[in-house]
């Protein structure tokens, strides 16, 4: 899972796509799982990371990341043909 | 002599292709000699173009739009009240009306000022009663019917005459020539603004419309008649010129006198061969060619103002003909930070 | 270490046509309590869905309904609109605050004679009556309020058998610049069907005519129209005054005034442009006042207003049961609330808040109800804070026509309860059962065996 690694993204939850010009805004789980990504964490250190820091279930996150994952694909902040890996 | 200063909150700050008359009452209001103005923009959308505008604008918040309702609206404007201690607001979209006529009483308790017509004025001009408006005040006004169904259009057509306008409960028009496109504009703008549709006798002539302001007892404080020159596809004017038109003065204190009128409008009137005017539409605020009033003398938002802020303000009796005002867009250069900015925290 | 409280991640696009909703003050102020009792409480002690219903809340709307025209009008008589929620326990609020009773059927009249409703105080309105209704209703010296020409003949005869009169109205459809126009309902005034009614009645001795009746529409956010129909009523009154001598002794205006929902399509919510009930109030009895009565004989002014005293006085309490991505990337959100048992859904926009603390971030979201069926949506677009399965909202102004109109489809109805003035909650309806609906049914033998 890689994200664009020209992407900015500030405190604020504001993240700019310099490439295609698109801005975007997140709260601040997904300015934390973005950061993750850019680390190049896998998609279950992300799970591990999140589990321990939050008061939720595994299947929760686990299902609300895969669709922050697809939120993100639509959006081209990462790579749509790099998604079964990890 | 020192003039005071005094704190405005401005909306429509849209100065797009079909403006928002924000910026030009700006310009009015940073043009008065009568007080010092700072200006907090209002503003919808976070690429509202007055928003980047510093010169102008001191500093803009977001607030929610009128279909969040007033109650949402209330609670954003004190928000903002606490930071800026706004001393009047001037609401420039025709949408967000009702709610500030609602919440005036409210605003006025926390000393913020408005100089809007009364909800009765606000709905008797609405253009489903403007028949009944023309009656009671002795306006000719086209002949108009109200319809809910297509079919209905049939009763009406010996009276109105082909071709017709086909209007909107608030918004957007169209002009029919035949039963088919009649029902199409009628589908078309019911599904987006609702029952009735009203149809209009369509007016032959040339459009011209006076902007003014009202003191609320009758009084006409200005009055500033244009013809438009250039109209866009969006039927905006484009360029327009100040008239002298002693008949149109006329009808337009008549008008005033007759409603009572608060605040500021826009008539929109037709001018038949025989040079008999009709009164097309009245907007109940400052039209967005407002500068070419200020330009001829007749500074309305600095007179809103004071007259909102209960000051006595003298009847401008005259304006310079001559002049005329030509529209033009600007491409300003904004950092992203700007708009990282207004799009995340509401506020810049 | 104390682990943070859980949101789902969330990234939106910024649009420059769309507002950001980010950073503004949270739109969502979470409505954890009703009337003091807490929503969590209320749905770990009597499940999900659940409606719940505020005894002070009525109380309050009868009462400034009442000041409302007390003060403009000498003689004023509210009647409760059965229809609109006949949950007996509302009824007998109502009547305790002095309403009589308005019905449209058998069944309903049977309903407000078990309240304890004396026969003269019910109101017997709509097209439907049956022969034994009207029997009943004549002996019981109701007031009648005459739909149709049969209807009057059918009175005319039972009376005479009873060997009574009875007390009648007629009911009168007008045009009053509303549309639709409800003529199906009574007798036209302005092709005289009206006048004639009248006159048929007033040459009988087996009716009195006591008074005259309209219900000009629903949801009406025009005072004006009422204006008009007081003064129509008035002008009939008149030519009875003038042709027989006879005043009639009420005017029963009917209801229909919009509450604070915000219906569907409408540029701005129902909270900002529903008229008060003193706007109503003003129209109406300005017209009577200013209309032929003498003024030492106003007629008794009658009301059937049901929505607008009832619809804030109710909330419907529901959970998450799932959040799904739809195929166009919209976010839907499943509810344990259907359209089967919030009907009102099909033609208001109802305003859902969540009831327990969210963060401002918000999305737009569809809400679906649990039926599996493709009708059940309950809002169409949204903008919710980030809910989790479990999560529990709150549908405001329910109370009027969805305690009613509700149906038992694919799930059971679930229970009502009312929240008194002393904080103390009272199940007023339980929850419907299995047994409840097989009580009803009956298999022929020869279906009972089947092999699989």
């Amino acid at each position: 899972m890689k994200i664009n690694k020209h992407i900015a993204v500030s405190d604020s939850g504001f993240v700019f796509n310099p490439v295609t010009g698109e801005s975007f805004t997140a709260n601040p789980m997904g300015i934390e799982i973005i950061e993750m990504l850019k680390q190049e964490r896998t998609i279950a250190e992300i799970h591990e990371t999140l589990l321990q820091k939050y008061h939720t279930e595994h299947t929760t996150i686990e299902k609300d990341v895969a669709d922050f994952f697809e939120l993100l694909k639509n959006f081209s902040l990462i790579d749509r043909h790099e998604t079964t890996e990890n | 002599m020192k003039r005071p200063k005094i704190r405005i909150g401005v909306t429509g700050l849209n100065a797009i292709d079909n403006p928002g008359p924000g910026v030009p009452v700006i310009r009015g209001l940073l043009e008065a000699s009568s007080f010092d103005a700072h200006i907090i923009g209002l503003a919808y959308e976070s690429l509202e173009p007055g928003i980047y505008m510093h010169d102008l604008v001191a500093k803009t918040y977001q607030i929610p739009y009128p279909s969040s309702g007033a109650d949402q609206l209330m609670d954003r404007l004190a928000y903002i009240h606490e930071k800026e201690r706004l001393d009047v607001i001037i609401p420039n979209f025709d949408a967000e009306l009702f709610s500030f006529i609602k919440l005036a009483p409210k605003l006025k308790a926390m000393g913020i000022h408005t100089f809007l017509p009364t909800l009765d004025q606000f709905e008797e001009r609405l253009k489903v009663n403007l028949p009944e408006f023309g009656k009671k005040y002795g306006m000719h006004v086209p002949k108009s019917e109200s319809i809910y169904q297509v079919s209905d259009h049939k009763k009406h057509m010996d009276e109105l005459g082909w071709p017709v306008v086909v209007k909107g409960k608030y918004y957007d028009a169209g002009i029919a020539y035949n039963s088919e496109q009649l029902a199409g504009y009628f589908n078309k703008i019911s599904a987006k603004w609702g029952l009735p549709i009203i149809l209009q006798e369509f007016a032959h002539g040339t459009e011209f419309n006076v902007t003014g302001l009202g003191d609320g007892y009758g009084n006409t404080i200005s009055a500033v008649p244009m013809r438009k020159q250039y109209i866009t596809d969006k039927g905006k004017a484009w360029g327009g010129i100040a008239i002298t038109d002693e008949k149109l003065l006329k009808l337009t204190r008549h008008f005033i006198k007759e409603t009572k009128w608060r605040g500021a409008f826009e008539l929109e009137l037709m001018k038949n061969k025989k040079g008999e005017f009709f009164l097309l539409e009245i907007n109940p605020r400052i039209p967005a060619w407002v500068y070419l009033a200020v330009g001829v003398g007749q500074n309305i938002p600095e007179a809103y103002v004071n007259l909102a802020m209960g000051k006595a303000v003298q009847p401008f009796e005259s304006f310079e003909s001559g002049k005329m005002f030509v529209r033009y867009s600007w491409d300003m250069i904004v950092n992203l930070s700007d708009f990282e900015k207004i799009s995340t925290t509401g506020e810049l | 270490m104390e682990k943070l409280r859980y949101e789902r991640p969330l990234i939106k696009r910024l649009e420059g046509h769309m507002p950001s909703k980010f950073g503004m003050r949270t739109d969502y102020t979470p409505k954890t309590h009703i009337d003091g009792v807490a929503v969590a409480e209320l749905i770990s002690q009597h499940g999900s869905p659940l409606f719940v219903i505020s005894e002070r809340q009525i109380r309050e709307n009868m009462r400034r309904a009442r000041k409302a025209f007390e003060t403009r009008y000498p003689r004023v008589q509210f009647a409760w609109s059965y229809k609109t929620n006949y949950m007996d326990a509302v009824c007998s609020t109502f009547h305790q605050e002095g309403s009589w009773a308005e019905v449209v059927s058998g069944f309903e009249y049977q309903k407000a004679l078990n309240n304890g409703v004396d026969g003269s105080k019910i109101i017997f309105n709509g097209p439907d009556k049956t022969d034994s209704d009207l029997d009943l209703a004549i002996g019981k010296n109701s007031l009648i309020h005459i739909d149709h020409l049969d209807e009057l003949y059918t009175i005319q005869e039972l009376a005479k058998k009873q060997g009574v009169t009875a007390r009648v109205a007629i009911r009168v459809n007008m045009d009053t610049g509303i549309y639709p126009m409800w003529d199906r309902f009574g007798f036209n005034y302005e092709n005289g069907q009206a006048w004639t009614a009248i006159n048929k009645i007033m040459q009988s001795d087996a009716m009195e005519l006591v008074g005259l009746h309209t219900h000009i529409g629903t949801f009406m956010l025009s005072p004006n129209a009422y204006a008009t129909a007081a003064y129509k009523l008035a002008e009939l009154a008149r030519n009875v005054r003038l042709k027989y001598n006879h005043e009639v002794s009420y005017i029963d205006m009917g209801g229909g005034f919009a509450s604070t929902n915000t219906l569907k399509g409408a540029y701005l919510p129902g909270s900002d442009v529903s008229p008060s009930i003193n706007e109503f109030a003003e129209a109406i009895t300005t017209a009577l006042i200013n209309s032929d009565f003498p003024q030492n004989k106003l007629p008794l002014l009658i009301l059937e207003t049901g929505r607008a005293l009832i619809d804030d006085a109710a909330y419907l309490l529901g959970s998450v049961i799932t959040n799904k991505r739809l195929s166009d990337g919209r976010r839907s959100t499943i509810l344990d609330v259907g359209v089967n048992i919030l009907f009102t859904s099909f033609w208001y926009d109802h305003k859902i808040t969540p009831a327990q603390p969210f963060t401002q971030y918000t999305e737009d979201t569809v809400l679906y109800g649990p039926l599996c069926m493709n009708i059940d949506v309950v809002r169409e677009n949204i903008n919710l804070p980030l809910l989790n399965k479990g999560d529990q909202v709150v549908i405001h102004n329910v109370g009027a026509y969805n305690m009613t109109q509700w149906m038992q489809f694919i799930t059971l109805r679930p229970k009502i309860v009312m929240i008194d003035l002393n904080h103390q909650v009272h199940v007023i309806r339980e929850n419907e059962t299995l047994q409840n609906l097989l009580e009803l049914e009956r298999v022929p033998d020869h279906l009972k065996k089947f092999d699989l």
